[in-house]
């Protein structure tokens, strides 16, 4: 299975909130390996989908199919990483009042209630959070609480914390939004190292350049549905998508 | 015994016991983040539990407590299913409700906890075993008893902070939704340690009632919680040595009212009074409490 083409399959989802429909009626497939853009203007339903993909928000209807071959119309967020997602949050969410190196530590250890009891964290897990600490460059930080960091060493710590799942799938909701030029190239060059990897990489992005430099393929969404999608070249250019952005 | 010795034994076995409470509700408070206002019914299910069965199935007092510990548990389980529903404001009222239930119980379940005139005569544990006897009699005997047990379950609330289990019940605290998208079931984890929270506030029962020898319902009303609460925001939050500082400032206030010049009658009065004055001036002035590493 591991060999088809398409690692996320979405099918005629839907996500109401009262009246509002945020993701309507939306379907596409994400190719394995690849990275893949989302964009679209505020408000069209990017991070509904991501949560959605995490089990963040319930799905209304629709399925999710995941290498062709489980179909999901539930998807539990505690479940995602035995389905090999992580992701970050467009508004970060750390664990404010634990250290940096217990906010990455946190990901590496025994899932289960008595596995957990027993472990106290073990050196490779250690050594693996400072390998990553050195990565993002927070390690002067890491025994900062997280509450204690800047705006940009936050988002890097949070993508830190994805990373070290070690995941087939990184759902990134903009990941650059508010960072300064180190950092952004820091982040862009974590993005050209997973798809190095073979990782399938979503990202919500709103800057064409970060976009054209990073992704194989773009999906454009508008109030909740598909507006165009394909290579980054040619959907940039079209009138649709210049005009969804600009307003009409 | 001469009556000072006598009461500052007694002074540290009230200490004792109230860490015992404050260690197990910081657990739940501190380190989980879930603001329950319900230890006290914990605490009197082991004193009831002690009580009636070391006097009635005529057991010693180790194996009642452990009974105790084991009903306290398994109560903790129901509790804290029914709790699981609920987060925030409504979880602390939730836990209010069950206390109010506890005492409801204790005070008019006639047959089983003669009611309002509580169990007589509950008695203090006796140590028979390869020639050593113990008479816990003996007050200052039965501290050290308590204290044993305080040292016991100090270390097991350390090795349960420092555990990667602590760090997950951290993580929970923060932001539970974001934890269990890193594969963590936090449903597990809170049903846990709620359920060990009240296995060792209901050691802290145990050892109350066998101290007084009596057992009332009055002991476990919810202002109880509120203090046993109150004390582990004062000593610090997510800090097991704040909790120890804070029993002893609870246990210790009085005295320390009348060392500086309040009649006896007054003081013990004027101990809540005051007592609620510090909490109101720290959460202005220092709001993580003494010694606190968390904020709520
Ligand atoms: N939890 C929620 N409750 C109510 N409305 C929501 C919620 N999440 C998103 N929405 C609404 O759904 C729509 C899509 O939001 P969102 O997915 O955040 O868009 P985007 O990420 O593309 O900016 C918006 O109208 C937003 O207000
Ligand atoms: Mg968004």
């Amino acid at each position: 299975m591991k060999n088809d083409k398409n690692i996320i399959e979405v099918k005629n989802l839907v996500k109401h909130f009262g009246g509002v429909y945020a993701v309507n009626d939306l379907s596409l497939k994400i190719p394995r390996g690849e990275v893949v853009s989302i964009i679209g203007p505020n408000g069209s339903g990017k991070s509904t989908l991501v949560n959605l993909l995490s089990g963040m928000v319930e799905i209304n209807s629709g399925v999710v199919i995941l290498n062709d071959a489980e179909k999901l119309k539930k998807i539990k967020s505690y479940e995602i990483q035995d389905l090999s997602i992580t992701r970050t949050f467009q508004e970060v969410r750390l664990f404010e009042q634990m250290t940096v190196i217990d906010n990455l530590l946190v990901v590496l250890t025994n899932r289960s209630v008595f596995g957990s009891f027993f472990e106290v964290h073990k050196k490779y897990h250690l050594e693996e959070v400072e390998r990553m600490l050195q990565r993002v460059g927070l390690e002067a930080k890491k025994n900062q609480l997280a509450k204690n960091l800047s705006y940009g060493q936050r988002k890097l710590l949070e993508i830190a914390r994805a990373l070290l799942m070690k995941t087939e799938i990184y759902l990134f909701d903009e990941p650059f939004a508010g960072l300064f030029h180190a950092m952004i190239k820091t982040v862009s060059g974590i993005i050209k190292d997973l798809r190095k990897e073979g990782k399938t990489v979503i990202l919500i992005e709103h800057n064409m350049d970060l976009i054209r430099e990073l992704s194989d393929y773009v999906f454009v969404m508008d109030e909740g549905s598909l507006l165009a999608e394909g290579e980054p070249d040619s959907v940039l250019k079209k009138k649709s998508v210049i005009e969804a952005y600009l307003g009409k | 015994m001469n009556y000072t010795v006598y009461y500052i034994v007694h002074l540290l076995t009230m200490f004792s016991i109230y860490a015992i409470l404050g260690v197990s509700l910081n657990l739940v408070v501190g380190y989980t983040g879930l603001v329950s206002v319900t230890q006290a019914a914990f605490y009197g299910i082991g004193a009831y539990a002690t009580a009636l069965i070391a006097k009635t199935a005529g057991f010693g007092f180790f194996s009642s407590m452990l009974i105790g510990v084991i009903v306290a548990g398994l109560i903790g389980l129901l509790i804290g299913l029914v709790l699981s529903k609920f987060r925030d404001d409504y979880y602390v009222i939730v836990t209010v409700g069950f206390n109010i239930i506890a005492y409801g119980i204790f005070m008019n379940w006639h047959s089983l906890t003669r009611g309002p005139l509580g169990i007589v005569a509950v008695p203090r544990p006796k140590i028979d075993f390869l020639g050593l006897h113990l008479d816990f009699n003996n007050n200052l005997l039965f501290l050290a008893l308590v204290l044993v047990f305080l040292a016991l379950i100090y270390f097991l609330a350390r090795f349960i902070a420092k555990s990667s289990f602590g760090r997950v019940l951290k993580a929970i605290r923060e932001d539970e939704k974001a934890i269990q998208v890193f594969g963590y079931n936090a449903f597990y984890f809170k049903l846990a340690i709620f359920v060990i929270s009240a296995g060792m506030a209901a050691v802290a029962g145990s050892f109350f009632a066998s101290y007084l020898r009596f057992t009332s319902p009055n002991t476990f009303v919810l202002m109880e919680s509120v203090l046993i609460l109150s004390m582990i925001i004062l000593g610090g939050l997510a800090n097991l040595k704040g909790s120890l500082l804070g029993a002893f400032i609870l246990v210790l206030l009085p005295e320390l009212m009348r060392f500086v010049g309040f009649p006896n009658e007054i003081a013990a009065e004027m101990r809540q009074i005051v007592y609620g004055v510090i909490l109101v001036l720290l959460m202005i002035y220092k709001p993580s409490g003494i010694m606190g590493e968390y904020k709520l």
